[in-house]
């Protein structure tokens, strides 16, 4: 049984970047409120201070920061035929554990979605005719619109520090930055990142060919920077261990350096670490969240009840923990009816190789999200009419540190060892040099998220089974934006380059990104979304899912992290202004 | 087996360390309500333990001799650098397999067990060390009975390279072993032991650093980001400093 604790206006699941913010804004209002969180606590000195933070053994191979499958993990397949196997250990993405969640290792490239994405259906169908979309493709607009959600990027921007040059400020392009993106109403906090070599080569043979290119908008900080919740941060030092690691300069944002500190000084706020949640509990109507229990380490399960109940737990665990407490129907591929675990959909990137002709590229310089970028072939930023595909993705140089036991370039044909891999090993690896494509995921009626028949966790809960490959639509999107990355490489004259567009099937062993999106998507209409467009529960209304890419109905062609946060910032103050005034749905 | 003798090295780095370990060892964090401030608390880092040199922890010697043969032909000496063998490889792998990494700490090792497709990844209850003791034996089986009772250490690199690239490409079939995952795991532990830092045991006076020109664990290069086409010229550091920095025992 259970050991009730006192009850609390608030519990968070999950003290990521979602949850850190949620729970900044809502303990700011005088709410009480405790964060319940399955890892442990980290922070900056104790956890990567710059005298071992550099150890790619530990982080980038052995994942020290990341969740042990052995807590949670998901079974996995391609296709409905398929029987569904456990990631025995994560590869493929790599989710996040403790205080900080994955905001502690990312990479920190932080884009904002363009504004046709928001309303990508009717945006397509007007351009191009419904009869283009295909049968199967279950894509969506968003209940939002880029205009109502552009003050809260630039919140989340000025929390995170975010470096860049602004494009398109309040309708007036800007020469140097990105001509594609939609209306910002004040430049990035700090400007953009020096470029190591490979990024200043692409981005002068992308002009050439008469693109546009831009810095990346990075969360890896250009100068020392103080946040409007009086926070200090520290200016990157091109360390090169920066994805997959903590960052020791207070350089790179995370819920850790850019909230954290001031919301642990809040005597209305704790957190409870090393502690996972393993139900939402429900009143006898179903409608009305009491609380949640957790477990603790030394298995004590323990019920916290709370008013309003936010679900902060990464995008995938969202919608387990969804399943799990029986808030929301599951969805059903076969029938197509139900919503929690559709519209599940990832990302869909691919690469470039190449060795350049006599260039020391000190390829270890690195940031985890500088790089030059262009954008024209993102979303519908080109015309997709002939086509074949719908969708797109930016592109560029964007190099996160050539770690030697990762990254480690050799010429085609090269043994795999001996001492020809040896010389080329030593021969190439100032000069070998990657660039790649970052693309959209659309939603299809057989991706979908739902609890597995056979596998179970520690706890003998049923793991999240998800079901997922690449449709046509974007194997020949990607085949595209491949070609048209090519072209730039080979503007850049290399000895040598291996274009790879990526194909199916969607490997769990290849890592990609850990841009997982969708089962719990965010929409106008209750028959095909969880939560309404203020990330709140169509069945629960106490019980909101503020800003995970769970909500997202699709997955467009920018890393996820910058709508992440402007969602949660949107629905801190719809329940900050709306429903703590008048408690019940919103919509 | 994992020798039972000399667990303080890894039970210490295990509390500290990572959670899976702890999962394991059963020696739980404990969880905790934390309010009104940042919990900090001395002592609470936890830096990797270093490697010392000494008697093998995972390997019995025969192991250790074809495993040093092996990594000494996947990375051989030459006029670029030291090979394998004297990098550390070897030790490096040893030190791995005695350790969380061996057991396969953290995974999730539930069953049922199914081959599944390429795209469900490694699907075995073997963990990395019962791999490399069923490997080795059987490797060690079909030398013998392929090169008249000898050992692996004992041939000819060129027919070292041989048995090698056989496992590599399938050619050769151990028995109830699968060679070509077999080295596989051998391939990687051996490059991880070249270019992981020297705190591990391999990557010896940082000879893999030092071939490809990876600067190591340095922090700062503000100054050397717009210097395009200049070699950086600082040779490597380690987590501990540089090997002629640290005390030698
Ligand atoms: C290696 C890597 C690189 C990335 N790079 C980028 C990038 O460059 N740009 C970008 O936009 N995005 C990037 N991302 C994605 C980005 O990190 C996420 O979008 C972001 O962190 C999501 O925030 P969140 O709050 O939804 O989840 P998280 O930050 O993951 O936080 C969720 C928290 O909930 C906890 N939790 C989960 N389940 C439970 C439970 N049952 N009980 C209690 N606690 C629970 C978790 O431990 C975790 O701390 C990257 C991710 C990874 C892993
Ligand atoms: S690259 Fe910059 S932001 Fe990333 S870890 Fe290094 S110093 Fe920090």
């Amino acid at each position: 049984m259970a050991r009730k604790l006192p009850r609390k206006d608030v519990v968070v699941v999950g003290l990521g970047w979602t949850g850190s913010i949620l729970a900044y804004e809502l303990a700011k209002q005088g709410l009480d409120v405790i964060a319940i969180e399955r890892g442990p606590w980290r922070d900056t000195a104790t956890d990567f201070p710059p005298g071992y933070a550099q150890d790619e053994l530990r982080y980038g191979v052995r994942l020290d920061l990341f969740l042990r499958p052995q807590q949670e993990t998901l079974t996995v397949r391609n296709n409905m035929k398929q029987t569904a196997l456990p990631i025995r250990s994560f590869s493929g993405f790599l989710p996040g554990n403790g205080v900080g969640g994955a905001g502690v290792h990312w990479n920190g490239q932080t884009w904002r979605f363009l504004p046709s994405d928001f309303n990508l259906r009717s945006h397509l169908e007007q351009r191009y005719g419904a009869d283009k979309i295909p049968a199967d493709m279950t894509i969506q607009d968003w209940p939002v619109s880029y205009d109502e959600l552009e003050s809260y990027y630039d919140r989340f921007e000025k929390l995170a520090g975010i470096s860049g040059k602004a494009g398109n400020l309040n309708g007036q392009k800007q020469a140097g930055g990105n001509p594609f993106e939609g209306w910002r109403s004040s430049e990035y906090p700090t400007p953009p990142l020096k470029q190591n070599y490979g990024s200043a080569l692409f981005a002068e043979a992308a002009q050439k060919l008469g693109y546009s290119p831009f810095p990346r908008p990075s969360a890896n900080i250009s100068e020392a920077y103080t946040n409007p919740l009086g926070i200090r941060m520290g200016q990157c030092t091109y360390c090169g261990f920066c994805e997959r690691f903590g960052c020791g300069n207070y350089a790179k944002a995370s819920p850790q350096v850019c909230v954290l500190p001031a919301l642990m000084r809040m005597p209305n706020f704790s957190v409870q670490t090393e502690s996972e949640v393993t139900k939402i509990n429900l009143d006898s109507t179903g409608k009305r969240a009491t609380g949640v229990t957790y477990v603790d380490t030394s298995g004590e399960e323990w019920e916290q009840p709370a008013d309003i109940v936010l679900v902060c737990a990464f995008s995938l665990f969202n919608v387990r923990l969804m399943l799990l407490s029986g808030i929301g129907k599951p969805y059903d591929p076969v029938s197509g009816k139900g919503v929690v675990g559709r519209n599940y959909a990832y990302q869909t990137t691919s690469g470039v190789s190449m060795i350049l002709k006599d260039k020391i590229l000190n390829s270890f310089i690195a940031t985890g999200s500088g790089g030059m970028m262009i954008d024209e072939f993102n979303g519908d930023n080109f015309d997709h009419k002939d086509l074949g595909f719908f969708g797109g993705g930016y592109m560029g140089s964007g190099q996160t540190g050539a770690r030697p036991i990762t990254t480690l370039p050799v010429p085609k044909g090269t043994p795999k060892w001996g001492a020809q891999w040896k010389k080329a090993a030593a021969e190439t690896y100032s000069s070998g040099y990657g660039i790649s494509t970052h693309g959209s995921s659309y939603s299809y009626r057989d991706c979908y998220l739902d609890l597995d028949p056979t596998y179970k966790d520690h706890f003998g809960r049923p793991l999240m089974r998800m079901t997922f490959d690449f449709h046509d639509n974007e194997i020949k999107m990607s085949q595209f934006l491949t070609d048209r990355l090519a072209e730039i490489a080979k503007a850049l004259d290399p000895v040598e380059m291996t274009a790879s567009p990526r194909k199916g099937p969607w490997n769990s062993t290849i890592y990609q990104t850990t841009h997982n999106t969708g089962g719990t998507v965010m929409g106008a209409d209750p028959e095909t979304s969880v939560v309404n467009r203020y990330c709140q529960s169509w069945d629960v209304s106490n019980v909101f899912v503020p800003g995970g890419a769970s909500v997202f109905p699709q997955n467009h062609g920018y890393n996820p992290t910058g709508t992440v946060g402007a969602l949660a910032y949107w629905t801190a103050d719809a329940i900050k202004d709306r429903y703590l005034k008048n408690p019940g749905p919103l919509v | 087996m994992i020798d039972g003798s000399r667990p303080s090295r890894m039970s210490r780095r295990s509390l500290l360390v990572s959670t899976a370990a702890l999962l394991v060892t059963g020696a739980a964090a404990r969880a905790r309500t934390i309010t009104q401030g940042m919990p900090w608390e001395p002592g609470t880092a936890s830096p990797p333990l270093q490697v010392r040199a000494g008697p093998w922890m995972f390997f019995t010697p025969d192991e250790a001799a074809t495993v040093e043969a092996a990594v000494d032909r996947l990375i051989p000496p030459d006029e670029r650098g030291p090979g394998g063998k004297d990098a550390g490889c070897a030790v490096y792998i040893d030190r791995q397999l005695a350790g969380p990494y061996g057991v396969g700490a953290g995974l999730y090792l539930r069953p049922p067990f199914m081959p599944g497709v390429a795209s469900q990844g490694y699907q075995s209850p073997d963990m990395p060390a019962a791999r490399y003791r069923a490997g080795l034996k059987a490797l060690a089986d079909y030398v013998k009975a392929t090169f008249a009772g000898k050992a692996f250490r004992d041939l000819a690199s060129a027919d070292q390279d041989q048995v090698l690239s056989g496992l590599e490409t399938g050619k050769i079939a151990l028995k109830d072993v699968n060679g070509a995952q077999f080295f596989a795991l051998l391939l990687q532990n051996t490059q991880e032991g070249f270019f992981a830092d020297p705190v591990y045991g391999g990557n010896k006076d940082m000879a893999g650093w030092k071939l490809v020109g990876f600067p190591g664990a340095r922090y700062d290069y503000r100054d050397w980001v717009e210097r395009y086409n200049e070699k950086y010229p600082l040779p490597p550091v380690g987590i501990m400093g540089r090997s002629d920095w640290t005390v030698k025992e």
